[in-house]
């Protein structure tokens, strides 16, 4: 019973999102208040319903209900509690409703959180996002329903892909899904902007905080990903440019520029266009992410998700969604405005050409991902595109991105003096090129692709450090240097913590692919391989029984220079209904390297081939991003969007967000002091 | 006009790429016809990977039906169907031969140690030229070759259980019964 229920509530709920669809944006055109006023409850009582679905849907996995397909094909009465409930986005027709339910859950956020916008902009963001749940809603009801019944049932499930029977599979897809999906509310800002023709510096503030939160999401979710492959498939790699990861690498591009667009946007009034533009593309990409993945246009090691028969419906959804927005952008986007005006070298040149440069990297990994495919369908034979194409068409546009990174800040609005941006920059430029020469000589070697890699990740550092220093010595405000510091807004610390997080992660990829060691080894009981200062010996395996699988766990001790450093225990497993063999790496992590040790096959009489790495830095690709998502979640909670949100409280919006203007009249007076 | 023009780029990009990725939909990346079917393997002889001195030809296969898959340590899709092809050789039902496609010996070698061998043998192709004959795109690959040494099948990419038990063994039986 409890399934049917599900399957009710998620029919309700689209009827919900259509009305939600129609009536909100409708009412909004005519101006029709009565029309308007039922967006708020309307999407409130989508997600009640949703979410009831969810559990619904959670119910039955957690009490190995096998009458459901969906169930039975994802899960299994062995396995783990934890695993059972992440099952639920296990497999495809689960994680659309665990995207649904995320787009209610963001459709219910802007719905409370929205007291201060304007009804007729409420509505219409509302409206935009109940279509996209009718979209959603429609292609899990008719091709993909998670609550279709199995008669008779299975005696017991198949079990979840043993490859996602990890702790990273429960949290990686909801962060990464917030992300896709937390676009679509920047996307829905979007397109009511350009229902409404109003494309005020209001519009643009608010907009900003739900993309940096999308963003902040979006890149947890991506790094976890990243740091999922790193220690589940145990090949020690931590990016494949698969299709499946550049999906959600090219919306986090495109959210990247639309983040520092908006910047532009809200504070001169500049990149109207384009800054729609961006919201567009980025919620498209999530889209097209979900296309590739989910129809098997493109092969991918995540073949697990794939089912072509579903794509037709996916693709229409794009074209409808996507070609919808970009046709209202042809017709409403020539008559906005062009903004505050600025000359070549100012922060808004800077700021676009960081974007123009993200927006080419992005493209670039489209055209990669799905160049294959294109030549398929022109006949043109087959082709895959691998980690060279991408490595090298990528890493240069990241280098002027982060030439950009220590400039811009610097660069003042609408004109800025070359001369004094030189005098702020040369030192952290010195400084960046010596620690660039002197760093890997007193590391291991000197290579020059670690000069160049940390002399990028040393100019982000000084710079940011450099322009600290000088808002502070500039300061006008009285009082000690700590009494300054705290005068400076959460959203420059914000700023500055992104850039600062860019520079850990490129460290950490600096270091690991050009220090990293790694030694593909047979191994008897006893024997001792040597990397760098470590000493690896191989103390056997033994057999262990887990919850679903059996496993052999070898026991690897390690030393350095003759100390005992660590014990690593490293698995084979073998799961039980699947029949699949996974190897669980043993890992000893450190701030400054990563010991990493996988089992291969065992060998005659108790001997394994055992493949050990050094990695030196390398999770701190993953704490740079984290650092980038803090600054992220720094920037949401500034003074300005919490002032904004009281301000507005009395009856009238105010025009053109004059606050905005004002902080910024006065940033410009602290630049010149 | 001009000026309104430009605005109509972004639905003139997005409505060529529908159109891309509605023919995708049709397409089956792991499906490519080849012109080798039922053609005669292309002949080689090649050096054993285990043992250099010793070669191999597909003519000494000639009365049996025997697989060639091609592989290489590098190969990352490799790994997916190694499983199988370990299974396979467990079996023993039909000779699987693996042609190593430039790739360093030395780390074939350790590869086959690290995950098993399920090859009768391996022979070593450095240069890729055995590949360019069986027109190989891209690895693995996998060819089903009948007693009088023509290829009848050919799966691109790793070999999956589906296609091995739907495809690939019924024609393997059905050819050694011929």
């Amino acid at each position: 019973m409890i399934p049917e229920i599900g399957h009710f509530a998620l029919i309700t709920s689209l009827c919900i999102a259509m009305a939600t669809g129609v009536l909100s944006i409708w009412g909004a055109e005519r101006d029709d208040h009565s029309w308007m006023a039922i967006s708020r409850p309307a999407a409130q009582a989508q997600f009640a319903f949703v979410a009831l679905a969810f559990a619904c849907l959670a119910y039955a996995f957690l009490n190995d209900d096998f009458s459901v397909t969906y169930v039975a094909t994802n899960s299994n009465s062995a396995m783990p509690v934890q695993y059972k409930f992440a099952g639920i986005w296990g497999g495809h027709e689960g994680s659309l409703l665990l995207w649904m339910f995320m787009l209610s859950g963001w459709m219910l956020a802007v719905s409370i959180f929205s007291k201060n916008l304007p009804q007729d902009m409420v509505s219409r963001v509302l409206g935009v996002m109940g279509l996209v749940s009718v979209g959603f809603l429609a292609f899990m009801l008719f091709t993909s329903n998670p609550f279709d019944r199995l008669l008779p049932a299975a005696v017991d499930g198949r079990d979840l892909n043993p490859l996602l029977q990890d702790f990273g599979l429960i949290i990686h897809p909801p962060m990464l899904y917030m992300g896709y999906v937390g676009f679509s509310v920047a996307f829905a800002f979007a397109i009511a902007a350009l229902l409404s023709g109003r494309f005020d510096a209001a519009w643009a503030r608010w907009s900003r905080p739900w993309t940096t939160v999308a963003w902040v999401f979006m890149t947890i979710g991506i790094a976890l990903g990243s740091w999922w492959a790193y220690y589940e498939l145990g090949w020690g790699g931590w990016w494949f440019w698969d299709p499946v990861e550049n999906a959600s690498f090219m919306p986090w591009l495109m959210g990247t520029a639309l983040i520092h667009s908006l910047a532009v946007t809200e504070k001169r009034g500049s990149f109207k266009n384009w800054t729609v533009l961006l919201a567009i593309f980025a919620f498209s990409l999530s889209l097209l992410g979900t296309f590739l993945v989910r129809s098997g246009v493109l092969t991918s090691v995540h073949a697990f998700a794939t089912d072509p028969e579903r794509g037709l419906f996916i693709l229409i959804f794009l074209l409808a969604t996507i070609g919808s927005s970009l046709a209202l952008f042809a017709w409403r986007a020539p008559r906005v405005g062009l903004g505050g005006d600025f000359k070549l070298v100012s922060r808004e040149t800077m700021l676009l050409i960081a974007n123009v440069v993200l927006v080419v990297a992005c493209g670039s990994v489209l055209l990669g991902t799905t160049y294959p495919l294109l030549l398929d369908a022109l006949g043109m034979g087959k082709i895959s595109v691998g980690p060279p194409y991408f490595n090298s068409v990528f890493v240069p546009l990241v280098v002027i991105l982060v030439i950009m990174m220590g400039i811009g800040p610097v660069a003042r609005w609408k004109q800025a003096n070359v001369h004094d941006m030189v005098k702020v920059m040369r030192v952290p430029f010195v400084a960046a090129v010596i620690c660039a020469l002197v760093v890997p000589f007193l590391a291991e070697e000197w290579l020059p692709l670690v000069s160049l890699g940390l002399f990028m990740a040393y100019w982000i550092i000084f710079s940011v450090i450099a322009n600290i220093w000088m808002r502070v010595s500039m300061s006008t405000r009285k009082g000690s240097v700590l009494d300054k510091l705290k005068s400076l807004p959460r959203s420059y610390y914000g700023h500055n913590l992104a850039h600062f997080g860019v520079a850990i992660t490129i460290i950490g990829i600096t270091c690991v692919t050009n220090y990293e060691s790694e030694q593909d080894v047979r191994m008897e009981i006893g024997d001792t391989i040597d990397i760098g200062a470590y000493t690896f010996r191989f103390d056997g395996a033994t057999k262990i029984e887990g919850p679903n699988y059996t496993a052999s766990r070898g026991q690897i001790f390690v030393t350095k220079n003759g100390e005992p450093e660590t014990v690593l225990y490293p698995e084979k497993r073998l799961y039980n209904v699947q029949r699949m063999p996974m190897t669980e790496a043993g890992i000893d992590t450190g701030l400054l390297r990563d010991l990493y040790v996988s089992l291969g096959e065992p060998l005659a009489q108790g001997a394994w081939s055992v493949r050990v790495y050094y990695k030196p830095f390398v999770d701190w690709i993953w704490g740079g991003a984290l650092f980038m998502a803090l600054g992220g979640l720094l920037a949401v909670t500034d003074r300005r969007y919490r002032l904004a949100r009281r301000k507005t409280e009395q009856p009238v919006a105010k025009p053109a967000g004059k606050s905005a203007d004002e902080a910024d009249a006065k940033g410009l007076a602290t630049d010149k002091a | 006009m001009a000026r309104y023009l430009k605005f109509f780029v972004p639905l003139i990009i997005f409505g060529v790429m529908v159109a891309f990725l509605w023919r995708g939909l049709s397409l089956n990346p792991r499906e490519v016809p080849s012109p080798f079917i039922n053609k005669p393997a292309p002949s080689f002889k090649l050096s054993q990977l285990h043992d250099f001195q010793a070669s191999f030809t597909p003519e000494e296969m000639k009365g049996k039906v025997w697989l060639l898959n091609v592989w290489a340590s590098w190969c990352v899709a490799c790994r997916a169907e190694h499983p199988l092809l370990m299974e396979m050789a467990r079996r023993a039902e039909v000779p699987l031969y693996g042609l190593n496609y430039k790739d360093a010996p030395k780390d074939a070698k350790q590869w086959l140690q690290q995950h098993g061998n399920p090859y009768k043998l391996s022979v070593v192709d450095f240069d890729g030229r055995v590949g360019i004959d069986y027109g190989v795109y891209g690895v693995p690959e996998t060819f089903v070759i009948d007693k009088q040494g023509i290829i009848r099948h050919k799966v691109i990419g790793p070999v999956s259980r589906k296609s091995l038990v739907e495809d690939v063994m019924p024609l393997v039986r059905e050819l050694e019964k011929g």
